[in-house]
């Protein structure tokens, strides 16, 4: 279902259609090759040892019994790798130091994280390989896991980086494990709380949740005699992988080509390096190229998830309801380095909300856990959790329908953003009024049956995507087919978004573009798939490209037509002499002349867009029956409205929204790191790690609103990241409202819903 | 992983001499769907996996009043089979139940009840049948209660050379009703957080309980038979007060921990709830055979 909140500034012929997926055919088949698939002769397999510890001194690595083993061709520690001195350096997703970002992927001297890989090889075939791990011996000295966020912060705290150096507002702090105290302030909060008519603050814990993607991370690499590097690997950042990995292994820049594979979900998991430089290390040694696969539980130890944390909020309204004040205390737990996405949760916490006094503080905080990496909308789930929650009890306690309290407080164009920027034309409002006029809006909740509690939730939420830099180079060929060449590797149909956008230009079918995602040396320079950009930037790309292309052939009609080029009209696929108009060939047409006139078209679009993708609001409505005497929660009805900006393919937006959603419902119900005193992750796979299945969603309603982006052409918004944001809060203030008691807590899981019931007998609120 | 030899005997006798000879280092395989992700987990090493498909007496399944079911018949050939699914409804709650349909297809009850797990699905069910366990081993063959085979999280009563043959079911008696349930957080795919399975026989009044057994899941270091329950359903009238006090009696019989699937508080609860649900079915499958 789509609204439209203003009349479409343009006609479309190709964006907001919904052809088959460029790669749907080889996906449905199995022929698509994904990391683990790649074939390469010579291939042989490597495989990591990792550390039992979450915080150990490494006094001793020996891998010589290893490497001496049958079907061993080469075995590594810290010791083989290059870089182990300290060094800020720009590692393209943040400045950082460069000996954590080598000694992340291998421990040097120390364990920070369970799961920490110590040292590798590659063998004949991975058993070969996984058997010579035992022969490796390796002399660790626990430490004490710090895994707490009191236990990380408290005045005595064991301190896992003696070479970090905390900025906390400014003033250059060490030791510590706060690599980061930020503040943002607008106006006085303190003295708007003292005269609003109601004030209400709560602290909330957030669960750390991984991606869950259904691919492990696989890399192959091959260092040839000539020193030269080729990997191949599944990731959302090629040219970031190029980069980080030729800084990690001292190598220019320009003798790393990275190949990226087909990916199976990345979610903001597959940004970072992992095994990309050791497989490259051991191909030097072995002179093969390596493949490495992780596991499930590999997945899960060490890899990225969303960070866990904790987050206090508070609102004060004036009598009207209407809010005068917010603040918050955001606190991450980034992992073993730091890193956690507090500025996205600074811009993300109230973003729904006109709020005239505001301060937010933030802490990014080391913790004894793998490192965590962008997960969906980073940081801002976790946030507004918080904010959300806070706003469904706030309503409760001042009699508030939560509908008109977004209404009245909601963010609208010229909004000043509590974080500084002022919002450009938005859908905050729009998605509301979706939900509004919905049917399962005006839908009763109905009746429970076995005496099954029901509720209803809202939740809005935010996220502002990114633009920043894209290469697309298009060439016609005779036919009229044109190809077209990116280097965004494609998690969410972003092939056929691209290839939409040129075949709007071109006024062809899309099916007459043929996208084609390629690797670092065949394509100009692209930043990640991440930050919602890929089919807003890159689309800005293709479509610049594909203007060019036009512009050319119309030279060259002008040179067949004996005319200027400026006499050249091109509409609806056709160019046209305006000076003889009956001078007029298709695109299609031209192109088989294209020969005649000076030979090959092909054109590049490069652009860095500068500043938002728009921002994409979302409002989410859930309805859900709590069995009280288990405190399983069921999801009855789930709709989530969002604006699209202009949805290029309605399909792809749509389930965009509704993999947000599912995803979200996984935060707020089971997912979560449940984690032994000593920093061991006890549901290290999917049996445990209890995401939901098909079997425990509803069909998710996804409501498509389109507020134009005034910064598209088209005027599209980057849209992937936002539907992840408002599921938690909104399934928890549906609970809320079935079973009369709230959760503080992510999950909200059977065993903490029959606390929450139970305390409410004892007649005790749980925050 | 380890290489190990895969052997496919014909007979009973050559499997039992290839387990004797490596003794630890060799198991029975029948589905392979815990052995070989344990295998390949690290749990433990082998030399030597002993394939049971190819032997008559674990892949029968024979219904002829009672039940017996070969150690490897997969699950799916229980529920399968109409008069297996008619007669023993409580049996198919669980082997419906096992993982999804490719596991259903390769799982078996004895391979369910050989991996000893306290959160098995399959074992709480054949407790509350009265489920003999028909053991082969060196020393010829042995019978052992279903309720006395597990004796530790993952281990079981087999020893050198022993391995579990078939299932024997009796016949239910007349006004035998019997129901497994657990509870999961997901709606599939997912590992008991507690389990419980109820099995009640009416007397000649059809209001009465005569006897009863109640067994519990992932509430113990082994699927535990509740034995003060079972012993206080006997002689009362078959209501929901009696199936409520049985719950709470059950309660008293678990010792749960609490982990990453529950709370050993939330655990407690589920008996109490499970008891009485899985109570109310056995009763209205004891009344329709009656």
């Amino acid at each position: 279902m789509t609204t439209t909140a203003d009349r479409p500034a343009q006609e479309f012929k190709v964006v907001g259609s919904r052809p088959i997926r460029h790669d749907g055919v080889d996906k449905v088949l199995g022929r698509a090759q994904y990391g683990a698939d790649l074939k390469l002769p010579g291939l042989i397999h490597g495989a990591v040892l990792r550390s039992p510890y979450a915080h150990a001194v490494i006094k001793k690595v020996d891998v010589s019994r290893a490497e001496a083993a049958p079907g061993v061709f080469a075995a590594i520690s810290g010791d083989d790798m290059p870089v182990t001195a300290p060094k800020m350096v720009d590692m393209v997703e943040e400045v950082t130091n460069l000996k954590w970002s080598s000694q992340r992927v291998m421990a040097h001297g120390k364990a920070v994280y369970r799961g920490h890989p110590v040292a590798a090889v590659a063998a004949v075939d991975q058993n070969t390989a996984l058997e010579a791990l035992k022969l490796i011996e390796v002399e660790y000295e626990p430490l004490q896991a710090v895994i707490s966020l009191e236990d990380a912060m408290k005045p005595d705290a064991v301190i896992i980086h003696d070479d970090l150096v905390g900025d906390h507002l400014g003033e250059k702090v060490s030791p510590t494990n706060v690599a980061e105290h930020t503040r943002t302030e607008f106006g006085d909060p303190e003295a708007a709380f003292a005269e609003a008519a109601h004030v209400l603050e709560r602290t909330y814990t957030i669960a750390r949740a991984h991606q869950g993607y259904i691919e492990p991370h696989s890399s192959t690499a091959f260092w040839s005699p000539d020193d030269k590097l080729t990997v191949w690997t599944t990731t959302q950042a090629p040219f970031g992988v190029r980069s980080n990995v030729a800084t990690v292994l001292k190598l220019p820049l320009s003798d790393v080509r990275v190949v990226p594979m087909e990916i199976g979900g990345g979610f903001g998991g597959k940004i970072g390096l992992y095994m990309e430089p050791l497989a490259a290390m051991l191909s030097r040694k072995s002179g093969r190229p390596v493949k490495m696969t992780m596991d499930r539980k590999s997945v899960f130890d060490a890899t990225g998830p969303g960070p866990g944390g904790q987050v206090t909020a508070k609102i004060g309204v004036d009598k009207d309801g209407k809010i005068v004040a917010a603040t918050a205390d955001i606190r991450y737990m980034a992992g073993a380095y730091p890193g956690s996405s507090i500025s996205a949760a600074t811009a993300g916490i109230f973003a729904c909300y006109k709020v005239p006094n505001v301060r937010i503080d933030a802490y990014d905080v080391v913790i004894n856990m793998s490192k965590t990496a962008a997960y969906r909308a980073p940081g801002t789930p976790q946030a507004t959790f918080a904010s959300e929650s806070l706003i469904s009890e706030l309503c409760e306690q001042i009699g508030m329908d939560p509908m008109e309290f977004h209404l009245l407080n909601a963010a609208e164009e010229g909004t000043r953003r509590p974080d500084g920027p002022v919002f450009p034309r938005i859908g905050n409002v729009a998605c509301m009024e979706a939900i509004k006029g919905s049917d399962h809006f005006k839908s009763d909740l109905g009746e429970s049956s076995d005496g099954k509690l029901r509720g209803r939730g809202l939740a809005t939420g935010y996220w502002n995507g990114g633009g920043n830099r894209s290469s697309v180079t298009i060439s016609v060929n005779d036919d009229g087919v044109v190809s077209l060449v990116e280097g965004n590797p494609d998690i969410g149909g972003t092939r056929t978004t691209i290839a939409m956008q040129a075949a709007e230009v071109f006024g062809l079918p899309a099916h007459d573009v043929h996208p084609t995602v390629v690797d670092t040396d065949s394509v100009g320079y692209n930043d990640l798939t991440a930050g919602s950009r890929t089919t807003y930037a890159s689309g800005q790309a293709a479509i610049e490209a594909a203007k060019q292309v036009v512009e050319e052939i119309k030279k060259r009609m002008a040179m067949i037509w004996e005319t200027e080029p400026e006499n050249v009209e091109f509409e609806d696929s056709v160019f046209q002499n305006k000076v003889a108009p009956d001078q007029r060939l298709t695109f299609k047409e031209a192109a088989g002349k294209l020969g005649q006139t000076g030979g090959p078209v092909s054109k590049t679009g490069t652009v860095n867009v500068r500043g938002s993708g728009g921002g994409s609001f979302a409002a989410h409505l859930v309805d859900v029956e709590v069995d009280p005497e288990t405190g399983k929660v069921q999801i009855l009805r789930y709709t989530a409205a969002q604006d699209a900006g202009k949805a290029v393919h309605p399909s792809y937006v749509e389930g965009q929204f509704q993999g947000g959603a599912a995803q979200g419902i996984g935060w707020a119900l089971n997912e979560e790191y449940y984690t032994s005193p000593d920093g061991v992750m006890q549901n290290s796979s999917f049996l445990d790690y209890r995401m939901p299945t098909a079997l425990d969603l509803p069909m998710i309603d996804a409501i498509v609103v389109e507020v134009p982006n005034t910064n598209h052409p088209f005027g599209v918004r980057g849209i992937g990241e936002t539907s992840i944001v408002p599921p938690a809060p909104a399934v928890g203030n549906a609970i809320a409202d079935a079973i009369g008691t709230r959760l503080y807590q992510t999950p909200m899981n059977p065993s903490r819903i029959m606390e929450a019931l139970a305390n409410k007998r004892n007649g005790q609120n749980g925050h | 992983m380890h290489p190990f030899t895969y052997v496919a005997p014909r007979t009973l006798d050559e499997a039992v001499a290839v387990l004797e000879q490596h003794g630890e280092r060799a198991r029975p395989f029948a589905g392979g769907t815990d052995v070989l992700v344990q295998l390949r987990g690290g749990r433990f090493d082998l030399d030597a996996i002993v394939d049971l498909k190819g032997v008559p007496e674990a892949t029968t399944l024979d219904l002829n009043g009672s039940l017996r079911i070969g150690a490897a018949v997969p699950c799916y050939r229980i529920y399968e089979d109409s008069a297996v699914a008619a007669a023993f409804p409580g049996l198919i709650d669980a082997a419906s139940l096992i993982g999804g349909i490719q596991i259903q297809s390769r799982a078996s009850l004895g391979g369910n009840l050989c991996n000893a797990s306290p959160s098995a699905d399959g074992i709480c069910p054949l407790i509350v049948h009265s489920t003999v366990a028909v053991v082969q081993g060196p020393q010829g063959e042995r019978r052992v209660p279903v309720e006395e085979f597990c004796t530790a999280p993952g281990a079981n009563v087999l020893g050198r050379g022993e391995l579990l043959v078939a299932l024997e079911v009796p016949a239910p008696d007349k006004g035998f009703g019997a129901a497994y349930q657990r509870f999961i957080p997901r709606n599939e795919m997912d590992i008991a957080v507690a389990g419980v399975a109820s099995a009640l026989t009416l007397g000649e009044d059809g209001a009465t309980i005569a006897s009863g057994r109640i067994a519990l899941a992932a509430v113990g270091p082994t699927p535990l038979f509740a034995a003060k329950a079972s012993a206080f359903l006997a002689g009362k009238p078959a209501t929901p007060e009696t199936f409520a006090e049985a719950g709470e009696i059950a309660s008293t019989e678990a010792t749960p921990i609490g982990d990453m699937r529950g709370t050993a508080e939330h655990r407690i609860e589920l008996v109490k709830v499970l008891t009485r649900r899985t109570l109310a079915i056995a009763l209205g499958r004891a009344q329709s055979n009656r």
